[in-house]
């Protein structure tokens, strides 16, 4: 299995760690002019409201670059695909490609998130799409 | 609109540095201070003639300890740059402004570390610490080598490039760090074959050989008014152009969210920058030293900075372009991969070598140097 490294949510990032904990992926909203941002942050650089809201995103995507990641000198640190997500709402965050051999994985590939845990910890992870239609959020997975 | 630039007025006096290594046996402060030492004595000057100092965020090193080292009498204005290598050009920019505005008469400038002996950046994150890396190590990007190849992935897709083609440019750079005394690898070229034989760091982007080294070491520079430039046992060099470009949504370790990741714009804004202060353009850069924690940020510096089109990198280092002997000449002393990786300040003491005609593979009268290191970056010449 690979190692994690848990996340150490912060006032600005703790909506994104609470839905993935129901399976969600949730994405940041300006509250006043409801603009989308990732990474968050606390003021909208638009409008400068400090309110803020989330949207649920539909969770299709798709890869903008990726690498193999293995750990220097643990080797039995499982290797994982690192990807870079396009989301459809025209964002960018980084993730892990699934159920995909090192050697199928391609820029430009539709990806869809499920969620995973791993080494104890419940992460967003990307799987190929079939490119027919998305698959609704919190599918089982 | 008129902006404030130290274009002509402001000088690097003195360099100095001590040997680059792998363990340096001894502190950061010690080599922080025998740098600065020889800087100080390299720009013909006392420690009293230095009441100013600039060095990175991330150095370790107490500014009154080595004010105490140094025997330096009185301090007027210090300043410390962030960004890591990505700022290094940017402790100039300080140091310029502030002698350029009055606050000093004379900056030193520093950096000194045992990144190999002591703590290695090249070595995977054990935790969460810094705010915002959640969203990276949680999925495995815990090392440089992996957050860097996540952009240069997508510039080798773009472009249709192999591995093999950031070999050449470590090619050349382990071909000027052999003839350069001064670097790691001296005496120690590679063929392109030694390179695609070295391991898998980050597949399929960089292997160990794409990588620039973790060194021990620590440089030094005296920054002073151009009107002194008579006044020094050596030659000064000016500060023509100083730049540090950032642009929204850019980050430096996790440069993800802006158009297409084959682009590094801040480069590009960089370069206007630097060509707006100086009325210069690409064709008038001599050599450039350009910054390469790993072998595909120079490709991508090439393309940003106008010295040749998107995409053509590869063809322009393939070509012989940045040799010795090319139109224009990287990282003569081996770069951060063949020298030192003295985060990236190192570089800038190879610009003011070349100028001075001291280098060890010069150049025939370069008169105008680019060093530069994505988001900051300077111009120098031949003062006077
Ligand atoms: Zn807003």
């Amino acid at each position: 299995m690979a190692r994690v490294i848990p996340p150490t949510v912060d006032a600005d990032d703790e909506y994104f760690w609470d839905g993935v904990k129901e399976h969600r992926l949730l994405l940041q909203t300006c509250g006043s002019c409801g603009t989308l941002r990732h990474p968050p942050v606390p003021m909208c650089g638009r409008c400068h409201a400090t309110d803020r809201g989330v949207q649920e995103a539909q969770g299709t995507g798709h890869v903008h670059s990726w690498i193999i990641s293995r750990h220097p000198s643990e080797p039995d640190d499982q290797a994982r695909v690192v990807v870079l997500v396009e989301l459809t709402e025209g964002l960018r965050l980084v993730g892990n490609l699934v159920d995909t051999p090192f050697d199928q994985v391609r820029n430009e590939m539709p990806v869809e998130v499920c969620f995973r845990e791993i080494d104890g910890v419940l992460l967003p992870q990307f799987r190929p799409r079939s490119v027919e239609g998305p698959v609704p959020m919190g599918s089982p997975t | 609109m008129s902006r404030v630039t130290v274009a002509g007025s402001t000088i690097i006096a003195g360099i100095g540095q001590t040997e680059f290594s792998k363990h340096s046996g001894r502190s950061e402060l010690q080599l922080a201070a025998e740098a600065a030492r020889s800087a100080i004595a390299d720009a013909g000057m006392t420690p009293a003639d230095i009441d100013g100092m600039v060095t990175f965020t991330q150095d370790s090193n107490d500014e009154l300890l080595l004010m105490r080292s140094l025997g330096i009498p009185e301090l007027r204005y210090w300043s410390r740059t962030p960004n890591g290598g990505a700022g290094a050009h940017t402790t100039i920019q300080h140091a310029a402004l502030a002698v350029h505005g009055g606050a000093a008469k004379a900056v030193l400038v520093y950096r000194a570390f045992n990144e190999r002996s002591g703590r290695r950046f090249g070595q995977p994150n054990a935790r969460v610490t810094p705010p915002g890396w959640n969203w990276y190590l949680p999925f495995g990007l815990d090392t440089p080598a992996k957050t860097y190849s996540l952009g240069f992935q997508r510039y080798m897709f773009r472009y249709g490039l192999t591995n093999e083609d950031f070999g050449r440019y470590t090619v050349v750079a382990r071909r000027h760090a052999a003839t350069n005394p001064n670097a790691w690898f001296h005496q120690r070229p590679i063929t392109l074959e030694d390179h695609q034989c070295s391991r898998w760091i980050v597949e399929p982007i960089l292997r160990l050989l794409d990588c620039c080294q973790e060194s021990d070491g620590g440089v030094a520079m005296i920054v002073t008014t151009a009107d002194r430039a008579n006044d020094l046992p050596n030659r000064a060099v000016k500060v023509a152009a100083v730049a540090d470009a950032h642009i929204n949504d850019g980050n430096i370790m996790f440069n993800y969210y802006h158009g297409d990741l084959a682009e590094f714009p801040e480069a590009r804004a960089l370069g206007r920058q630097l060509y707006e202060q100086t009325g210069l353009g690409p064709s008038d850069i001599d050599a450039a030293m350009l910054y390469e924690n790993f072998s595909p940020v120079v490709f991508l510096q090439l393309e940003a900075l106008g010295f040749c089109g998107p995409g053509e990198a590869a063809a322009f280092i393939a070509e012989g372009n940045i040799d010795l002997t090319g139109t224009l000449p990287v990282n003569t002393h081996g770069g951060l991969l063949g020298e030192a990786y003295i985060h990236g300040l190192n570089n800038i003491l190879e610009g003011v070598r070349q100028i001075r005609g001291t280098a060890a593979n010069q150049l025939s009268s370069p008169e105008t140097i680019m060093v530069a290191g994505g988001h900051s970056g300077l111009i120098l010449q031949p003062a006077g």
